[in-house]
């Protein structure tokens, strides 16, 4: 007795294609529905704020008119923030990844590191800021300052480096190890020499990707605390500060007040995205220019 | 023949001797050799003490703020007015602003992040994939301030153009953008599980006449379904820490309403809000900052747990 | 007359399966004229971008005979055989040229709808690739997507699957269970019983021993040999044994040529081609 009805199939065949071609295009379309807002939000802030961007801009100091108004300090602010994050994260975030992958035992400790830092990847920045605000301004009682923000931001952001620099450590291969070893060279020259050096294109990346993500954040910093009108330039890092993105913010909520500024903040998105534009593409190419040596 | 070798023989003794002499006089690499160990574990400690750091600090500050408002309270109070003369600190409005943000977020950011995912791994050709992954991927790298003053300048103008009834800050508009944001991460980590899936079960599936479709619905998605479920729950977990957009464009207003077209406060734009105005150290108004904080921080964490769990506990063997 | 050839080929079959099937051999090479052909294929050729992988195919597969298809290792075999249910457009580089009707349809055309096509022709793949489902959601997946909802029938459609995969008997207790909880062997006659379930004309079989061990790989080629009497079969396989044990008709390809296409037991005891002769007595391959 045949139970598959030959016709049938047939018949069913042609709307069952259908249904198939017709979602396909809603997949397309939903694909590019991301792109088509990127494309929107991009435009749109060309559109309002280019014609802002001048020299007067880049090098002026904050002001409330908006014709004189400029972001030198918040460029400034954001560059002694990196002062700070660059060596602490290279540091922290190497040395635990080199722990992890090369001396601590296999076993709960170490499961228990690897646990806590995925935990930690998953934290809402804000609460960054709260342990910020409450550790480094108020309790070691530095202020507000960038080494403040820089200790918070490089704590936020360490969770993205040392997933990185595992991954390109355990990408080193085995016999480059065993070769150093074989030579009679102990553990640290072996990391020193061989390893670090072959996982280095690898940490650049990754150290980029979370610089760029200290740059465009901003929530922690809310936190602790940075003024929405700050004259003097940060020479140091134990200045107060502001950053692009704070500047941002506060051009956007007061907007309402004065509408100039939301083109302010127009233009300032663009310095900033023009930035991590910068490091994004020096990331790529350090990926492309160093991937697969050995 | 045999004098080649004598000379070969001396060399290689008298680099031994050397290396031999260079050890005797070398303690600096044995130090190393012992201090580095020592030097990593403390450095790799740095992250148990952050987290560590995180939960002292938030559960200290939370405990201080349960001795002048009852728990009960905080947890179902649906007043939340801290600065009035007669404060009440009723977290419900708080949760319930998270909560509807989150839900609009993820109504965007489910639906269109899976059929991304889907069109990316099982339609799309390796080259078209090859491009749109990367353009997707700058989505995800546009900081959050950036959609803020998206949501808030352009995209609540819009939604007023059509429904003038929308409030000038509102909870939809957020929501909505948030949503673009997460595509990205939804997208990416669903269309690694369905890639995942070894080709030899979509073969068997095409090979009893299935469109690719079905082959999509009834074995791919299926058999990358924790992978999937985990990626929706990251992104609850994201939408629900998300600061900046519903700051900028939801406003403040402790409203706890179901209605959209409404200004309402998350977890997230509370704490910006009280930590701004400068609350003074010691009020209960600074350290209702905790007690919220600690509410967001158990949310997410039990997200990323479960999303962890979820992935591990569900993964299919094939 | 066959028996006295064959030990050139080692055999270690049963006495009375051999009986069996040199019977059969016999009578089908008797009504060989009345045999109707399944597949007609005429000047295939088949490129992988710039490689050649199939050169001037002209084969004719008849109707419920097991059709082998041996040769070394990347002489098309594989290939060939996903080119009949146009699996082999998987690989996005591919282009052919020349015909294969499959019952006086034309399948390479571009307007012949591949899914209608594997919906006549069941595949069983070289590793037991089952659904990570239960044992009956596999078998009915088939007859699902192709409208057949009525639970009544799908329980049928599932208990006769299994049963023509002689594998009801080891399952029948444990059908909600997840198929990759069987072993390897019960694995492929699970994909063998979810390609009978949509009942098509022809199963073609990619080495489907290949990863199954010496006991398992028996059952499979009994089963085969079952059915041969309700279905046409080509199978490709690497083990020349197996094509001679199992098989009416044996096609010997090299570097994307059929070298020889006849009777099993002429290639085997009579081949005409010397190539042929080396390949089955080991001298290649």
């Amino acid at each position: 007795m045949k139970y598959v009805d030959t016709n049938q199939v047939q018949k069913n065949m042609n709307s069952r294609l259908l249904k198939n071609n017709v979602l396909k295009s809603v997949f397309f379309l939903a694909t590019i529905f991301g792109l088509i807002v990127l494309a929107v939000l991009i435009i749109r802030v060309i559109m309002q704020g280019a014609s802002w961007i001048n020299m007067d801009f880049l090098t002026n100091k904050l002001s409330t008119s908006p014709d004189r108004a400029g972001i030198m300090g918040a460029i400034l602010g954001t560059f002694w923030l990196m002062v700070v994050v660059i060596p602490v994260t290279l540091i922290l975030g190497v040395g635990t990844a080199i722990y992890l992958e090369l001396y601590a035992r296999k076993g709960r400790f170490q499961s228990f590191v690897q646990t806590n830092i995925a935990n930690l990847a998953g934290v809402p920045s804000i609460v960054y800021g709260i342990l910020g605000m409450t550790i480094f301004v108020r309790a070691l009682d530095f202020g507000n300052v960038v080494l403040a923000g820089g200790l918070t931001m490089s704590l936020l952001v360490l969770p993205i480096i040392i997933v990185a620099a595992q991954e390109s450590i355990r990408a080193v291969p085995q016999h480059l190890s065993e070769a150093s070893y074989g030579m009679g060279a102990t553990k640290w020259q072996t990391v020193k020499n061989i390893i670090l050096p072959a996982a280095l294109p690898g940490i650049l990346t990754g150290s980029i990707l979370s610089l760029s993500r200290a740059i465009g954040e901003t929530a922690p910093l809310v936190v602790i605390g940075i003024p929405a009108l700050l004259i003097p330039f940060p020479g140091g890092i134990m200045d107060r500060f502001t950053v692009l993105p704070m500047q941002i913010y506060y051009w956007t909520i007061d907007s309402s007040l004065v509408e100039e500024y939301a083109n302010l903040a127009a233009a300032t998105i663009i310095v900033l995205l023009v930035l991590l534009f910068l490091l994004n593409a020096t990331a790529i190419v350090i990926r492309n220019k160093f991937q697969k040596r050995y | 023949m045999a004098l080649d070798n004598k000379i070969d023989n001396h060399d290689k003794r008298s680099i031994q001797d050397m290396i031999a002499k260079k050890k005797n006089g070398k303690n600096i690499t044995s130090i190393t050799e012992k201090v580095m160990p020592a030097i990593l574990f403390l450095i790799a400690a740095v992250s148990i003490l952050t987290t560590i750091g995180i939960v002292y600090t938030l559960l200290t500050e939370t405990i201080e703020f349960f001795k002048r408002v009852p728990i009960m309270d905080f947890f179902t109070g649906t007043v939340l007015k801290p600065l009035s003369q007669n404060p009440e600190f009723g977290v419900l409005p708080l949760i319930n602003g998270t909560i509807i943000s989150s839900i609009i977020a993820m109504l965007v950011a489910g639906p269109i992040g899976i059929m991304t995912a889907v069109f990316l791994s099982e339609y799309a050709s390796e080259r078209v994939r090859r491009t749109l992954k990367p353009m997707l991927e700058i989505l995800a790298g546009i900081p959050t301030i950036v959609y803020g003053f998206f949501a808030f300048t352009f995209v609540t103008p819009l939604i007023r153009e059509f429904f003038p009834s929308v409030e000038a800050t509102n909870i939809l508009s957020p929501g909505l953008v948030m949503g673009v944001m997460i595509i990205p991460m939804i997208a990416s980590l669903s269309e690694d599980a369905m890639t995942s899936v070894p080709n030899a079960m979509r073969e068997g599936a095409l090979a009893l006449g299935s469109t690719k479709l079905e082959v999509t619905f009834r074995v791919v998605i299926p058999a990358a379904l924790s992978g999937i479920i985990a990626s929706f729950v990251l992104g609850i977990s994201r939408a629900i820490g998300e600061t900046m957009i519903v700051t900028i464009a939801s406003g403040s207003s402790k409203n706890f309403t179901f209605d959209i077209t409404q200004s309402m406060q998350t977890m997230t734009a509370y704490i910006v809000e009280v930590s701004g105005g400068e609350a003074p150290a010691g009020s209960t108004i600074y350290y209702s900052l905790y007690a919220v904080a600690m509410t967001l921080f158990v949310f997410t964490l039990i997200m990323n747990l479960l999303a962890r769990y979820v992935s591990r506990k569900f993964r299919e063997e094939y | 007359m066959a028996t006295l050839t064959k030990p050139k080929v080692n055999i270690k079959n049963h006495a009375n399966t051999e009986q069996k099937s040199i019977t059969e051999t016999a009578a089908t090479t008797k009504q060989n004229m009345n045999k109707k052909i399944v597949y007609d294929t005429k000047d295939l050729n088949l490129w992988y971008g710039e490689t050649h992988a199939l050169k001037d195919i002209n084969l004719s597969i008849y109707e419920k005979e097991v059709t082998a298809i041996i040769g070394p290792s990347g002489c098309g075999k594989s290939t060939y055989l996903k080119t009949l249910n146009r699996m082999v457009e998987l690989v996005p580089s591919v282009k052919t040229s020349g015909v294969i009707t499959y019952k006086d349809k034309s399948i390479l055309d571009k307007s012949f709808k591949v899914e209608d096509l594997r919906t006549r022709v069941g595949m069983v793949f070289q590793k037991p690739n089952p659904f990570p489902k239960s044992i009956y959601d596999n078998i009915a997946y088939g007859p699902k997507i192709h409208g057949i909802r009525n639970k009544k029938i799908l329980d049928e459609i599932v208990e006769k699957s299994l049963r023509g995969a002689s594998i009801w008997d080891e399952v029948k207790d444990r059908l909600k269970e997840n198929a990759y909880g069987l072993s390897g062997g019960q694995q492929q006659r699970i994909c063998i019983a979810r390609c009978l379930a949509i009942e098509p004309d022809v199963i073609l079989m990619d080495e489907p021993t290949s990863a199954l061990d010496p006991k398992s790989t028996l059952r499979v080629e009994e089963l085969i040999q079952e059915l041969k009497k309700d279905y046409s079969i080509v199978i490709v396989t690497h083990n020349m044994q197996q094509a001679a044990r199992i098989s009416d008709r044996t096609a010997f390809f090299l570097n994307g040529e059929v070298v020889e296409y006849d009777e099993t037991d002429t290639i085997f005891t009579n081949p005409a081609d010397s190539r042929t002769e080396d390949y089955i007595s080991g001298r290649f391959g």
